[in-house]
């Protein structure tokens, strides 16, 4: 029905169209206030809890920045925490080496190195697919961090950059030890981050992403520049998990080479998956869920925690297929099928 | 430049390390290539391997070699359930769902371990003819290592063996090569996926069981050196018997090498070599494009 | 006169008064921070098992207080989830002091939350020279890198007559910190250094044959080896057997850390003749020792054994103890750190003590030879005791070491 409309209108018609439909799709519903009012709830009812929950909120938002390429447009990555580690790393040299602490203007420059690197490797390997693009992104990861190894006078290694001097926000708020400052400011920077990436996957180019998801081939056939959009895509990503980075080494006031540790890769990657991909709230309910669980079992069975996070996740697999938020919409469908 | 007799050591070395990456990783690249999984459990199974062989040897006084066999018979039958009861649901899943779930699987293994054995790290009592050094005339080598090698010929011989000559090689190189094709001539391809991928869980097992000399054997084992069999997989090839052998032959003998002649280097030439083999071959040395 | 003796009863009455407050029953929590899960579970499990072993048989040593433990696992080695799980301790769980930490990365991390959080912090395991001096928070019990490191490389050049040497160590910052001291002081001493090897990262045992290759090629009287205890340490141990190093008369040395007594055991025969320096061993002839390592087998079996680690553990609960005694139960994270900063024991180390000016250990250093003993297995002989060094990295102010305590 559609293709035949699209057909017989007019450019004018068509345009208007598809901007009513994006516009449609765009529209902020009701329930997409219901995660951003248990981040504030949770700042009120568990003010002891606000330095784990600062790790909460930016695992949130490296996790989302995964979301973007690997949810909306099929980039499988295994290296992501390349551009977390760069991010972290910005923050580190300019507050310990080069004597510049301000926390907001970091982030702006932890997000433009990290761009800058995801603009550069993924021009480079964005050409390749499956097994052999997660190879690529996981070498470039370890080599990044071995050259940090290698280049330790610099780095602090393993041993990591202590002494950083983070100055207060906008020069009043410290990073007091309850972490509640912290947790405000990484929620608002989580905020506006979420702002951003929702607007550019309701945007054209977002719809694109889609496509090149769902099918390159056809993508290719109608013109569109696939590997620029992607490379476009993965620097945006790159950008965010750089911000992520960067409000980790400021939280902490410490980094060490371990950022770059194929675990982090992975972790965000089983976080993303757990919550749902391509569904922007994936980002959310996946890494709250999976740090709230490492943290309950390790404290309850510290040297078992690992069974319980490997169970979950072949049941979300198995019986989840489309995540945790995929689940919830599966069981929301079924009732409403059954009362109608 | 290096010595002659040097150049025979990085050779040697090389080769038996290479050895042991060809048998735990030639399992993960036939399951990969027949059945488009990525297994990150793959560790897992060489793990076992490796956990086996410890209590066979300690707790039923079993010699090495018959414990070597034995672990790899029992993980591969073991490994049966798992692939009807769980893999075979995924075979049509995307890369993602298949990702998560054996990093699941991984991680309960490492628990089951950490229980069964506790989180220290574990050795095994080598034969005393497996120790002390041979003499090759221009060099003495460590014995284990010798074996190693002599032990990784003989397998090549029977893969090779396998798949080029006999019936059942010859429907698992149809069906890695077009699995409908495969399937519309009567090749039972389930019964073949799930022959094969006992096979490769066995390999792992005594693969893993082979390496603990070298890398020693905790619990964490399943993950730790899991990048380097992917890497290894995906520099030779999916699929690709050969492609396997020569990618662990070449990466065993480079780090090797690299770190005889500039141990300053560290990690970084073998990362880079791996890159720069899939930047020019993105389907791996032997791997179809 | 008689109006001071009414001051003087007035004043006695007020102390008794306090003195009955201070008697009450306090609970007393601990926060301990070890690795209980991921790849090095079993490096926090040595020093677990000390510490319930301890609480076991000395729990009620400081009654009528209590003492609870609050275990939480420290996580990975880049110490990334430290400063996450210590802060908790002290703003949820509202512990009095924290004990313990595996990594140094971890106690780095952390060193900033104690000084804002005024809670002391007693170090358990983590070697980096330079932890002491990032908060006054901070006593170390364990070691240094230089402990070992520093003692070895004059006991190399003059006790077993190596002119050179190579060094081959883990490529992270507490291999680099442990090869600096033995080269400062072999050269010191008229040792050559002939190479130095960085052998692979901290996570993955790497094929050691070709540094061990390396080494044996270039024929140095000692190899000075620094690995991390566990996985890498039985792979030291097996390749330098394996390619025969010994037969090429190149004597393998290191700090404690490559024959660690919890790993002794299954490194069989190709370990006796390794010559290390360190703070402990099973076999130490005190008594303190001897009613230790019994008290050990007892509770864990007689398979199972307790390594520096265990004994560093056990030192830091016994002085925890005693101070917490000594301070009746009740202090301000100050008045304990003070306290400590000037404990000295015996433990099963031999005499230990605090030195108040770093706040680090001053503890024995023993020359050690694997043997093998009587019954079969593998043991140790002292072959000399340096008494009570200190760090010598903050002596003589090497790099980080020379900047003043924050």
């Amino acid at each position: 029905m559609a293709a035949s409309d699209v057909t017989t209108a007019g450019p004018d018609d068509r345009r208007a169209r598809a901007r009513a439909f994006i516009e449609r799709r765009h529209r902020i519903r009701l329930g997409e206030i219901v995660p951003w009012l248990l981040i504030a709830a949770v700042f009120f009812i568990f003010p002891d809890r606000t330095t784990f929950g600062t790790q909460v909120l930016i695992a949130i938002m490296f996790a989302l920045s995964l979301d973007l390429i690997l949810g909306y447009a099929g980039i499988v990555t295994l290296g992501h925490a390349a551009f977390f580690g760069i991010g972290a790393y910005t923050v580190a040299i300019l507050s310990a080496r080069l004597g510049w602490g301000e926390p907001i203007s970091m982030l702006f420059a932890a997000a433009v190195l990290a761009g800058i690197g995801g603009l550069i490797s993924g021009w480079f390997l964005l050409r390749y697919r499956g097994l052999t693009l997660l190879m690529l992104t996981l070498a470039t990861a370890v080599l990044l961090q071995e050259f940090g190894n290698y280049r330790s006078d610099i780095t602090g290694g393993y041993d990591g950059v202590p002494g950083m001097e983070i100055w207060k926000l906008l020069g009043v708020f410290e990073n007091d030890l309850w972490g509640h400052n912290y947790y405000i400011y990484t929620a608002i920077v989580l905020f506006v981050v979420f702002i951003v990436v929702r607007h550019i996957i309701y945007s054209p180019f977002g719809q694109a992403l889609v496509g090149i998801r769902e099918n390159v081939r056809r993508m290719h056939a109608i013109g569109s520049p696939v590997h620029r959009r992607l490379v476009i895509s993965y620097t945006i990503a790159a950008a965010i998990a750089g911000i992520a980075g960067a409000l980790f080494a400021e939280s902490t006031a410490y980094t060490t080479l371990g950022v770059f540790d194929f675990d982090n890769s992975a972790k965000v990657m089983v976080m993303l998956i757990l919550g749902g991909t391509g569904r922007l709230y994936g980002a959310f309910a996946g890494a709250t869920i999976y740090m709230i669980l490492e943290d309950e079992f390790s404290k309850a069975f510290p040297e078992y925690w690992q069974f319980g996070i490997g169970l979950v996740l072949v049941l979300t697999v198995l019986f989840a297929r489309r995540g945790l938020l995929g689940l919830f919409e599966d069981v929301a469908q079924y009732f409403r099928r059954s009362k109608s | 430049m290096p010595s002659f007799a040097a150049i025979i050591s990085i050779l040697f070395d090389g080769l038996a390390y290479a050895m042991v990456l060809f048998i735990i990783s030639v399992g993960l690249s036939i399951t990969m290539g027949l059945m488009g999984f990525v297994n990150l459990a793959h560790g897992a199974f060489a793990m076992a391997g490796g956990y086996l062989v410890v209590s066979l040897t300690r707790s039923l006084g079993i010699p090495f070699l018959p414990a070597l066999v034995i672990a790899a018979v029992i993980v591969g039958a073991a490994s049966i359930p798992f692939e009807r009861i769980l893999y075979s649901r995924l075979y049509k899943a995307t890369e993602l769902d298949q990702v998560l779930l054996t990093i699941g699987l991984a991680f309960m293994s490492i628990a089951v371990c950490t229980m069964i054995y506790g989180p220290a790290p574990l050795t095994i009592r080598l034969p005393s003819i497996l120790t002390g050094q041979l003499d090759i005339g221009v060099r003495t080598v460590p014995t284990y290592r010798a074996f190693v090698i002599v032990v990784g010929v003989v397998l090549i011989a029977v893969l090779w063996y396998t798949f080029e000559r006999t019936n059942i090689g010859a429907k698992i190189r149809a069906a890695v090569d077009n699995r409908r094709m495969a399937q519309s001539i009567g090749i039972n391809v389930d019964r073949l996926f799930t022959l094969t991928f006992a096979l490769g869980s066995g390999l792992a097992a005594l693969g893993g069981g082979l390496a603990v000399q070298t890398f020693g054997l905790t619990p964490s084992f399943a993950v730790l050196y899991l990048v380097f069999f992917l890497l290894i997989v995906s520099v030779g090839g999916l699929g690709s018997l050969k492609g396997t052998l020569v990618a662990s032959i070449v990466l065993g003998v480079f780090d090797v090498g690299g770190k005889y002649l500039t141990p300053e280097a560290g990690g970084f030439f073998i990362y880079a070599l791996a890159l720069a083999i899939l930047l020019v071959k993105p389907a791996g040395l032997y791997g179809r494009e | 006169m008689k109006k001071s003796t009414m001051a003087t009863w007035l004043g006695g009455a007020a102390a008794g008064l306090l003195l009955a407050t201070a008697a009450q029953a306090e609970n007393i929590k601990i926060g301990v921070m070890l690795p209980f899960s991921g790849v090095n579970a079993d490096l926090g499990d040595v020093q677990i098992k000390a510490i319930d072993l301890y609480m076991k048989l000395h729990g009620k040593d400081v009654a009528p207080h209590t003492v609870e433990l609050i275990k939480r696992d420290e996580g990975p080695p880049s110490g990334a989830n430290a400063k996450t799980v210590a802060t908790e301790l002290i703003t949820r769980d509202k512990v009095n002091l924290i004990l313990g930490v595996i990594f140094s990365p971890s106690a780095i991390a952390m060193a900033p939350v104690m000084t804002q959080a005024k809670i002391p912090f007693v170090e358990t395991n983590a070697g980096t020279a330079w932890i002491t001096n990032l908060s006054p928070y901070i006593v170390r019990f364990s070691f240094s890198m230089w402990h070992d490191g520093y003692a070895m490389g004059q006991y190399a050049a003059k006790d077993l007559k190596c002119k050179t040497a190579a060094m081959g160590y883990t490529d992270f910052p507490p291999g680099k910190d442990s090869t600096d001291a033995f080269k400062m002081s072999f050269e010191k001493n008229g040792g050559k250094i002939t190479d130095s090897i960085p052998m692979g990262s901290p996570a993955q045992v790497p094929d050691m044959a070709p540094f061990f290759q390396r080494v044996k090629d270039a024929k140095p009287d000692c190899f000075y080896v620094f690995i991390p205890s566990g996985n890498h340490a039985s792979a030291v141990v097996k390749t330098y057997g394996e390619l025969g190093l010994r037969q090429a008369g190149i004597k393998l040395v290191g700090p404690k850390d490559v024959i660690p007594d919890s790993k002794l055991q299954p490194m069989g025969d190709a370990a006796v003749g390794t010559i290390v320096m360190s703070s402990y061993s099973n076999d130490l002839d005190n008594k303190v020792n001897k009613e230790f390592v019994k008290a050990w087998h007892d509770a864990y079996g007689k398979d199972n054994y307790p390594d520096f680690m265990s004994a560093a553990a056990w030192d830091s609960m016994h002085a925890v103890f005693q101070t917490i005694k000594k301070l009746n139960g009740k202090f301000t994270g100050e008045q304990f750190v003070d306290a400590l900063k000037n404990w000295s024991g015996e433990g099963p180390r031999g005499p230990v003590k605090i030195d108040p000016a770093t706040r680090d250990i001053v503890q024995n250093e023993y020359a050690l030879e694997v043997i093998k003993k009587p019954d079969g297995k593998l043991g140790t002989k002292v072959l000399g005791t340096i008494p009570q060094v200190k760090d010598e990295c903050k002596a003589l102010k090497v790099g980080r070491c020379g900047e003043a305590p924050k």
